[in-house]
């Protein structure tokens, strides 16, 4: 076996054991919040009995271990019974939300990179001169404004009272129209990828100075080599580490910055059925879709050790 | 290796580079920099240039000046550079680029930073050839396999694909070659390209670019700090001191007849192992260079100064045809030049030991449970068994090259780091932090430790990060006194004042913090430091290699003086022999983490030699201008500490293996024929061993 590939084995195994802690953490959590799960199924009016009745079924006399292996049990096998709140079984309502999510995060991410990346090259190049001091602005404004006023903003702007350009709210898929889709998924996107650029364009600015500056690039520039074959080939390459390392963690901040963006724009993704969930007490239900952005969490944070390795090849994987 | 020098007369018609009256500024917040004031040389075709010179000289500025590469606040401010006939500073981008790699070529000082990490060093020498040469992509190809041949690599193809991390200092300093010769350039300026890189591996570059230069006809511009390289390579030679060139000439010329008092005390500041002499350190710093000087610059640390050579400007002057020297004390610097003075012989120490050391080991790489899980690599032998002790009031050399494990020993010694076998006592008591099981057992061996620390202290290499940059000098100075004695506030700060005037620094200092002080002087510190609590044994870890060569034999000679004034014992750790030499009375030499020979100074610079010994021993560039090349080559590199080699460990790479019994057998340490205080560790016999340095033994592959 290379090291490469068994540094992506270990990978999966270290995977493995955080999703296993996570899941206790989550299950402890929701056992210690207070509230009977019988007695909010059945509402306040219900009797004692029946109360009681309920519970021995849903097996919460059981020792909390048992508990916890069913619950387990659920997981591992997509079964994890039906949403309190709505009935249905939770896996019908959570993978659809979760796909609409994904979307969502998906085209952010595309938007946070690729401009993100290229905001931080034009400052790095033009450091500290008055394109730099202007992108370095705008990108501090974006951070220090909360989600929910950046939403709001855009709202106002572009989504209806000044230029009714995009659509304020709702969800269309993209194999219905594709115009609306992304028409519909801009300003949600926009408003979270404000937020998230910051990190990319600070970080690919300062390890683009750093490149610049370095022995490697200055060689390259004696050998005779263009400006933009210096900064595209030689120094662009050596900055993208460290941002990925960042983009990674960003994405974890993407999938909190969903649960605020979803309410604002009224779209149908996994952070408004959370909000959802606890709102109706939906114990089931908030466990399984708190797992799941638990889960993309972390197998995004797998994805890009990965990505690391494929790009710097320095990495001792021993 | 002479072969290539020539006389700079037979092509004095049309130089390659033509330096002609060159200043450089650099705008700083403090006012303008002077680097480089009105310096002129030729370099003629096929000529190796060597401009020599401190930090703070000027040499790599004016290196950068002539790629017309300085730093965005530097500029020229006076004089021409002329590349055959054209001036440089009236090219237009275009053509600059199109001259820079290709007829213009550079190798850059640290090939480690220099080389791309992330792109495999192929296309790292294909992309210049691409840039430059009209050539279809398969011919870009076979020319840079092609280039690899030339420098020596005996692989090309596995290493065009490898990347940076993957190759090791010679290997990386031979791509930087690569690179730079790759469009066949007619002037290649070298930023000392052998520093950083281990004194047998250094030795195999120079051999190569001999046979580059006559390969390629390229002219040389050699920068460095390394007389000694100079000494060897170079036909002409400049010598740079703040910006002005004090004397420049026929190599032998200058270094036999050395006629400027800076030059005649740069060379008898060199630690020499051919010279047994006291090296003599040039008083002084370099001055500050926002004022333009007037008169000499070097007047202010010169023995010979008067008056006059504070005031006007000062020519270069005639000593022979083509030596010239920029003194208006000609005549005295020549009657009575500054030499190095002959060294006291050796003592002997004998009193009691004040450290003993048996069979130790540190051992790397205690691997994780998941690592155990999937099967882990054998640990990093990097210490594998040492035994030695240190007498009373006497120094032992550890010398060795990178990777040989001698900082680790330091730092297992110090007890930085846990020893996972072996026995450390010190004046007879064990010091042993693993065997303490009870509680009253870990206090005991505490309060030992804390002994210890307060009688053993350590100079590191790097004063740079050794002193913590936020604590004034006072501070530093005081933590120790703090940590291991009694004395109180007053006692406390007559002690400091007192040892800050021993290193020679004024109790002005103590107020200041080390980002006010030169490299040197923070090195003075650290000693200071060492040295405040007294203690009885002081473990120096390459301590004068990060400094210049005036600095550096300061440090040696207040080492010294320290020495006899409080009676300490060192531990001096160095690949430098030259600096072993100047101090140690006992020196051992390290390979891979043990000791393959150990003696008294004079038994380890003598034969019988062990074999890696002699490779060492050879391979020092000297400023002696003896002809003959006495260089034993080692093939290949250390090999890794994690897999040594079974039997001898040097013998993948001795030139004189004798067969089966160095790859079976692990030689001991055996007394050597010589005297009984000496030891090596060799299956050679006597006679092998005792063939002398300049004589040619088996010649190795290359």
């Amino acid at each position: 076996m290379s090291n490469t590939k068994q540094y992506i084995v270990k990978r999966f195994v270290y995977l493995l054991a955080t999703m296993f802690a996570v899941s206790v953490v989550i299950f402890g959590l929701a056992n210690a919040l207070p509230g009977n799960v019988a007695r909010t199924i059945l509402g306040s009016y219900a009797t004692e009995d029946k109360v009681n009745a309920l519970e021995a079924q849903l097996g919460l006399n059981d020792p909390l271990y048992v508990q916890y292996l069913d619950w387990l049990h659920g997981v591992l096998t997509l079964n994890l019974g039906n949403s309190i709140k709505y009935g249905q079984p939770i896996t019908e309502l959570v993978i659809p939300k979760l796909l609409n999510s994904l979307q969502l995060a998906g085209v952010t991410m595309v938007i946070v990179v690729t401009i993100g990346i290229a905001l931080g090259v034009v400052s790095a190049v033009k450091h500290n001169g008055r394109v730099d001091s202007v992108i370095s602005t705008f990108v501090y404004a974006g951070v220090s404004i909360p989600e929910f006023v950046t939403g709001l903003l855009l709202i106002l702007l572009l989504g209806g009272p000044v230029f009714s350009v995009f659509p304020a709210s709702g969800y269309v898929s993209p194999f219905e129209s594709v115009v609306g889709w992304g028409t519909h998924m801009f300003l949600p996107a926009l408003t979270l990828s404000i937020v998230l650029m910051t990190h990319v364009v600070r970080q690919t600015r300062s390890e683009m100075v750093e490149a610049l500056n370095s022995e490697y690039a200055d060689a390259a520039r004696l050998k005779g080599l263009s400006r933009q074959k210096v900064i595209i080939k030689h120094a662009l390459r050596n900055s993208l580490l460290p941002t990925i390392t960042v983009i990674a963690l960003n994405f974890g901040y993407l999938m909190g910055g969903l649960v605020v963006v979803e309410e604002l724009f009224a779209y149908p993704g996994i952070g408004r059925l959370v909000v959802g969930a606890i709102r109706n007490r939906d114990l089931p239900l908030i466990q399984a879709a708190v797992l799941v952005i638990a889960f993309t969490y972390t197998f995004g944070n797998f994805l890009a050790d990965i990505l690391y390795t494929r790009l710097n090849p320095q990495i001792d994987y021993s | 290796m002479s072969s290539t020098k020539t006389s700079p007369e037979q092509h004095q018609s049309n130089p390659v580079l033509s330096v002609a009256s060159v200043s450089v500024e650099y705008a700083t917040k403090e006012g303008s920099v002077k680097a480089l004031r009105h310096v002129s040389f030729d370099i003629q075709p096929g000529e190796v240039f060597g401009l020599a010179g401190e930090s703070g000289s000027g040499k790599s500025t004016l290196a950068r000046a002539i790629l017309r590469a300085l730093d965005d606040n530097g500029s020229q401010t006076s004089g021409s550079i002329q590349y055959k006939g054209e001036d440089l500073q009236n090219l237009s981008p275009n053509a600059l680029r199109s001259l820079r790699g290709s007829d213009i070529a550079f190798v850059p000082q640290e090939p480690a930073k220099a080389l791309n990490p992330s792109i495999e060093v192929g296309e790292q020498i294909a992309e210049t050839i691409r840039e430059h040469q009209n050539l279809s992509e398969s011919e870009v190809q076979s020319q840079t396999i092609e280039m690899l041949r030339q420098v020596n690599i005996s692989d090309p193809d596995y290493c065009a694909e490898s990347y940076p991390h993957e190759l090791s200092g010679g290997m990386k300093q031979r791509v930087a070659f690569a690179i730079g010769l790759s469009c066949n350039p007619d002037l290649l300026i070298l930023d000392e390209p052998t520093t950083g890189l281990d004194v047998t591996t250094e030795g195999k570059v120079l051999q190569m670019i001999d046979d580059l230069i006559e390969e390629f006809e390229t002219s040389i511009l050699f920068v460095t700090h390394n007389l000694g390289v100079l000494a060897e390579k170079a036909d002409r030679v400049g010598i740079l001191y703040a910006g002005e060139i004090m004397e420049i000439g026929a190599t032998k010329d200058v270094f036999t007849n050395p006629s400027n008092p800076y030059t005649q005390g740069l060379l008898a500041a060199v630690p020499d192992i051919d010279r047994d002499v006291e090296i003599e350190a040039i008083p002084g710093e370099v001055p500050d260079l926002s004022a333009a000087p007037t008169g000499c610059v070097f007047a202010d640390r010169c023995e010979f100064a008067t008056e006059e050579c504070h005031e006007g400007s000062i020519d270069l002057e005639t000593v022979t045809p083509g030596h010239e020297t920029r003194c208006r004390r000609l005549e005295t610097v020549q009657s009575d030049p500054i030499q190095a003075e002959l060294r006291d012989a050796r003592t002997n120490y004998s009193g009691s030991k004040i450290l003993e050391v048996t069979n130790l080991k540190k051992y790397y790489g205690q691997s994780s449970f998941v690592d155990r899980l999937f099967g882990s690599e054998s640990p990093v032998k990097a210490v594998d068994g040492v035994s030695f002790d240190i007498h009373e009031s006497e120094t032992l050399g550890i010398v060795g090259e990178s990777g040989c494990g001698k900082s680790t020993l330091a730092r297992t010694l110090l007890q930085l780091l846990e020893p996972t076998a072996g026995e450390i006592r010190f004046r007879g008591e064990s010091i042993d932090m693993i065997g303490s099981r009870t509680l009253p057992q870990l206090a005991a061996s505490q309060s030992k430790m804390a002994d210890f620390r307060k009688e053993v202290q350590v100079v590191f290499q790097d004063p740079e990060s050794s002193l913590n940059p936020s604590n004034t000098v006072y501070e530093t100075l005081e933590r120790p006194l703090e940590l291991f004695t009694d004395l109180t506030q007053e006692e406390r700060e007559n002690r400091i004042e007192e040892i800050i005037q021993q290193v020679d620094l004024g109790i002005t200092y103590l107020d200041r913090h080390p980002h006010e002080l030169s490299g040197g002087e923070k090195q003075r510190v650290a000693i200071a430091r060492a040295f405040a609590g007294n203690p009885s044994l002081v473990i120096l870890d390459e301590p004068v290699s990060a400094l210049d060569v005036s600095v550096q034999a300061s440090i040696i000679n207040l080492l010294r003086e320290l020495r006899e004034e409080y009676g300490t014992s060192y531990l001096l750790i160095s690949h430098n022999l030259g600096v072993i030499n100047e101090i140690c009375e006992r020196v051992a030499v390290m390979y891979l983490g043990e000791f393959v020979e150990m003696g008294t100074t004079e038994e380890i610079f003598q034969p019988p030699y062990h074999p890696y010994t002699r490779a060492l021993l050879t391979n020092i560039p000297t400023t002696e201008m003896d002809t003959a090349d006495r260089r034993v080559y080692l093939e290949g590199d250390v090999p890794s500490a994690r897999d040594p080699p079974v039997g001898c460990s040097f013998h993948s790479r001795c030139p004189q293996k004798i067969g089966d019994i160095c790859e079976c057998e692990r030689p001991e340490l055996e007394q050597a024929a010589d005297s009984d205080t000496h030891t090596v560790a060799c299956h050679l016999d006597e006679k092998e061993m005792m063939v002398p340095l300049a004589e040619d033994i088996e010649e190795s592959d290359r």
